[in-house]
């Protein structure tokens, strides 16, 4: 058994000495293929919904209410699973999204918010975590479906079309300050902490032109 | 005697018998269509409700306003409100959409509350969507214009029938 593993030790030490170049070079090549696959396929389930509800507090939380709303079931039955809109499609922001849930698999283990009476007392501030997100990044994720190029105003209602022609035009506002609670439901939230009210966009102009009318 | 009683059963039944007819041949109600009663009807298909953001007339002045847009989804409970996110007349300017009046920041004995009252805060109690169907029964109800204006019609020269305006 020793000498087994003095045997595997001295190639490992020095291949080398033991390997040609090419067979390192090429076989190196072919094992980072085979990690960076692996690596991968592993990232993509920690995104797949599955996974995401296999902890009961988001089963019975989050995603109870996700299924009542339009991003569960509409009428195309084009849906939004969770990593959708909570995980970063480029993939520095993924991976750093990624080393962040860290902290969640801390929650979980600790049971930060196990109970639906914990759960509640910490919403409004994993709600905020969430919109200064998507407001520093002007709601990328919705962006990742919802092309603002691409939308057709002559399909959208009267209000919707003032809204998006003015302030989602001129960005002063981002998806979720007026789409907020469009896919969970709303804590409480105190004067002055809702996303509209959270900076991380371009300063707001005056509006005394606005072209919204009834 | 014992023949005029049997003809008069007899005669009872003919006519029970020929009143017994089924006339449901031509069955018809408006809510139910031609579906006769002991059948069940089928429901007919759902829609969404308007959605053109036009205000309509009130019925009577006090008629809380129909709400023109769908609010399908929307979260009215003691978290949030997301009728008054537009509505609240703090965001009147950024959403121009009509704020609610202060009718609904009095308490029932009219003192006035710096917030929305509790007795206001269900949007959905009082106001309601409407989905584009006719309606079933006529209604031939006249508000107080439609009275004033059949008065004045009614005291015109024409007919020489003075009556008072108000």
């Amino acid at each position: 058994m020793m000498t087994l593993l003095k045997r595997y030790w001295a190639v490992i030490r020095r291949p080398s000495v033991h390997f040609s170049l090419g067979f390192l070079t090429i076989g190196g090549f072919i094992g980072g293929i085979l990690f960076w696959g692996a690596f991968n396929t592993a990232m993509e389930l920690t995104n797949t919904e599955k996974f995401c509800t296999g902890c009961h507090e988001m089963r019975d939380n989050v995603f109870a209410e996700l299924q009542s709303t339009i991003h569960y079931t509409n009428r195309s039955g084009v849906r939004a699973v969770c990593s959708d809109c909570h995980v970063p499609h480029n993939w520095t922001d993924k991976i750093a999204r990624k080393m962040q849930a860290s902290k969640e698999v801390w929650g979980k283990i600790f049971g930060t918010i196990s109970t639906p009476e914990k759960f509640q007392a910490k919403r409004l501030e994993l709600a905020q975590h969430e919109w200064s997100r998507l407001k520093a990044n002007d709601s990328l994720e919705c962006r990742n479906c919802h092309n603002y190029d691409s939308m057709d105003f002559t399909r959208q209602s009267l209000r919707a079309q003032n809204m998006h022609a003015t302030y989602l035009a001129n960005k002063e506002k981002t998806c979720i300050d007026c789409h907020k609670g469009i896919a969970h439901r709303l804590p409480h939230i105190p004067p002055g902490q809702g996303p509209s009210d959270s900076p991380g966009q371009l300063v707001p102009v005056p509006v005394a032109s606005v072209a919204g009318k009834q | 005697m014992q023949f005029i009683r049997t003809l008069g059963l007899l005669l009872l039944l003919g006519v029970g018998a020929a009143s017994a007819q089924p006339v449901s041949q031509h069955f018809y109600d408006k809510a139910r269509g031609p579906t006769p009663i002991l059948e069940s009807t089928k429901p007919p298909v759902l829609g969404n409700a308007i959605n053109d953001d036009v205000r309509r007339t009130r019925n009577y002045a006090m008629q809380p306003p129909i709400i023109p847009h769908r609010v399908d989804g929307y979260q009215v409970d003691k978290n949030f409100n997301k009728c008054l996110d537009c509505h609240a007349r703090s965001k009147a300017e950024i959403y121009q959409a009509v704020p609610v009046s202060i009718t609904h920041y009095m308490t029932r004995d009219g003192d006035m509350l710096a917030q929305v009252s509790t007795r206001r805060y269900f949007c959905m109690q009082c106001h309601v969507s409407q989905e584009p169907v006719r309606p079933l029964v006529n209604n031939t109800f006249m508000d107080v214009d439609a009275l004033m204006l059949q008065s004045v019609r009614n005291s015109s020269p024409g007919n020489g029938k003075p009556q008072k305006k108000n």
